[in-house]
């Protein structure tokens, strides 16, 4: 599970050494995230992603634990005892606040860890199964973030509850009776209201679970690192602390900041007014868009306005968003170059940003209204992002001449240096 | 060329410029965490809706000579008792010494209304409600209320007088808003 010259876990005091006989924990934590655990001496910022992952991701379960203490998951009264966090409960402002734009950090830093994946090549064999676990845990973050986002029980909620369950009535033969089951009624009321309550408050420890594996299955081959070649011998490494816990926790003072900044100064920023507005099962919001970590699947939802061939628009859309995602569960095989680090792809990096852009757009189209020019721009959009997968990325691995390579992660370090050092006296 | 300094520097001292950034960085994350644990801690005292309910305004106009009323302050009970003269001298005659929680009658109501015996309904053993603020319930081997939980008898002026519990019956802050209205708290 570790390179043999990783170092050995040797408890001094007798309590500690009496602990390491009956409960060996402060072992799994020395190998885990400790000294015992080496890692490419060459990580840039971008490996910062996944621990601030792990760090919103404990923030969300503090801060929701706390929620919940004061929160009444029940059609009459949800809204009502929002609002009573916010100006009743102690200190309730601000702990709503942090939980609110918590998953909006969740998101940021996540949908960062994804790319900083594609453009190292991360999801590459040997470690396939450390990018299935994590698209795993997107897929429940989404769920999680949706559920939480229906408590509230506003006019966004009620909404988003009914257009996301709606989801599953394009099925057919069985959609409808699903939607019901999955609703408990025929429209989203207290059944749905309870039942997302419970599943809101299961769903991150579930997703903590399927993190223990994900890191679990990236301890097994290390980690990666920006030149994408594996490690060779004990120079190309450095123990994990004090090297990356101090420089994830110089990361994690930067997330903090950004993520007090949203808290305390535009709480409200990337949320919706309308939400304020309490759930009205008779009346839609003018302009209903999902938070913003959904613009860009939204957008592929929303860009079938066509019947084709013997499936009509409705399903084809909900199709084609799950294979937006599903897609990813397939890319370690659909990248065929057995090249890693996008620094030594030229034609592939091209594309990677062309597929960074896309997103983009995609999203800008999610967050408009369903109105030209935003639906043939989402079509053409939608269009890329199934190209890049299914098309570009196949070809371009097979046809690109990488750039030369380093011969290790030593050899790429000190070169780096001697650049450094020759532009210095330069 | 700075670690050279901070090597010889350390060999001098024995301290380095990065035990500084260290200790620094160590301690504003502590004072942060710190910053951060009080409101997860605040949230859990009672909250303004909560600290509303503080006060409560009784009528008193219909309890007549003998009778009590259970009301409520704070989610808690509160027992109203207009006494009878028997039930003051009884009270009266006992001496101070006898007492597990000394506390004259006089000094459990306002001056000029020594009939008024207002105090919380809660036994102050472990909680529970005491009988005998309401009719035909026992009232305890002293004539005034009686907890069924743990046998603590309270005397016609609410003291403790036999049982478990170890403090009179509480008389809660309160104010003769009216000769028939009292405000709790």
């Amino acid at each position: 599970m570790s390179f043999p010259w990783a170092n050995q876990y040797q408890p001094q005091h007798p309590l500690m050494k009496w602990l390491d006989e009956k409960l060996p924990m402060p072992r799994l934590v020395y190998n885990a995230i400790g000294g015992g655990y080496p890692v490419p001496r060459n990580l840039n910022y971008f490996w910062n992603f996944g621990v601030l992952a792990g760090a919103a991701l404990a923030i969300q379960i503090i801060t929701g634990i706390v929620l919940a203490m004061h929160y009444a998951a029940n059609a009459g009264v949800a809204f009502d005892s929002v609002e009573h966090i916010m100006r009743d409960v102690n200190a309730g402002w601000f702990i709503r606040y942090a939980h609110m734009n918590g998953a909006s950090m969740f998101f940021i830093v996540v949908y960062l860890h994804i790319f900083r994946g594609l453009y190292y090549g991360s999801y590459k064999a040997p470690r396939e199964m450390v990018w299935l676990l994590g698209v795993v845990i997107f897929l429940l973050m989404m769920a999680t973030a949706f559920m939480g986002y229906v408590l509230p029980w506003g006019q966004m909620s009620f909404w988003g509850a009914q257009v996301i369950t709606g989801f599953f009535s394009a099925i057919p033969v069985v959609g409808e009776p699903v939607r019901v089951w999955l609703l408990g009624g025929f429209a989203p009321d207290n059944a749905a209201l309870n039942r997302f309550f419970s599943l809101h408050y299961l769903l991150p420890f579930v997703i903590a679970g399927v993190i223990i594996l994900h890191i679990w299955a990236l301890h097994i081959p290390g980690s990666s690192n920006p030149t994408g070649i594996e490690v060779k011998d004990e120079q190309d490494t450095v123990p994990f602390h004090p090297y990356y816990t101090a420089k994830d926790g110089f990361g994690l003072g930067i997330f903090l900041l950004v993520f007090v900044a949203l808290t305390f100064f535009v709480p409200n920023m990337l949320g919706h007014a309308d939400n304020y507005i309490p759930a009205n099962p008779l009346s839609t919001p003018a302009h209903i868009v999902p938070e913003w970590y959904f613009w860009p699947f939204y957008a592929i939802l929303r860009a079938f306005t066509f019947n084709f061939l013997w499936i009509d628009a409705k399903l084809w859309g909900v199709i084609a968003m799950f294979a937006a995602i599903a897609l990813l569960f397939f890319l370690p095989w659909l990248d065929s170059s057995p090249v890693k680090s996008s620094n030594y792809r030229p034609l592939y990096r091209k594309f990677f940003w062309l597929l960074v852009l896309d997103v983009f757009i995609l999203g800008w189209c999610g967050m408009s209204p369903a109105e030209q020019p935003y639906v043939i721009m989402s079509q053409l959009a939608s269009i890329y992002y199934f190209a890049h997968f299914l098309i570009i990325l196949p070809i371009v691995s097979r046809i690109e001449r990488p750039e030369p390579m380093p011969n290790s992660i030593t050899e790429a370090v000190l070169a780096k240096h001697a650049d450094a050092a020759s532009a210095a006296t330069a | 060329m700075a670690s050279e300094t901070e090597t010889s520097a350390g060999i001098e001292d024995g301290v380095r410029r990065r035990d500084f950034i260290n200790i620094a960085a160590v301690s504003f994350a502590g004072v942060g965490s710190v910053a951060v644990v009080l409101p997860l801690v605040n949230q859990m005292n009672p909250s303004a809706d909560v600290l509303a309910l503080s006060s409560t305004e009784i009528d008193i106009s219909a309890i007549q000579p003998g009778q009590s009323i259970k009301t409520s302050w704070r989610k808690q009970p509160v027992f109203v008792r207009n006494l009878v003269p028997a039930e003051i001298a009884e009270a009266n005659k006992v001496p101070l010494s006898e007492l597990r929680d000394p506390e004259t009658l006089a000094e459990r109501t306002k001056v000029g209304k020594e009939n008024w015996l207002i105090t919380l309904g809660v036994c102050t053993h472990l909680g529970c409600v005491p009988l005998g603020a309401a009719e035909g319930e026992p009232r305890g081997d002293f004539g005034g209320y009686f907890c069924p939980c743990h046998g603590s008898h309270y005397d016609t002026a609410a003291r403790i007088r036999k049982g478990p519990a170890p403090k009179n019956l509480v008389v809660p802050p309160y104010d003769f808003t009216s000769d028939t209205v009292v405000t709790i708290g």
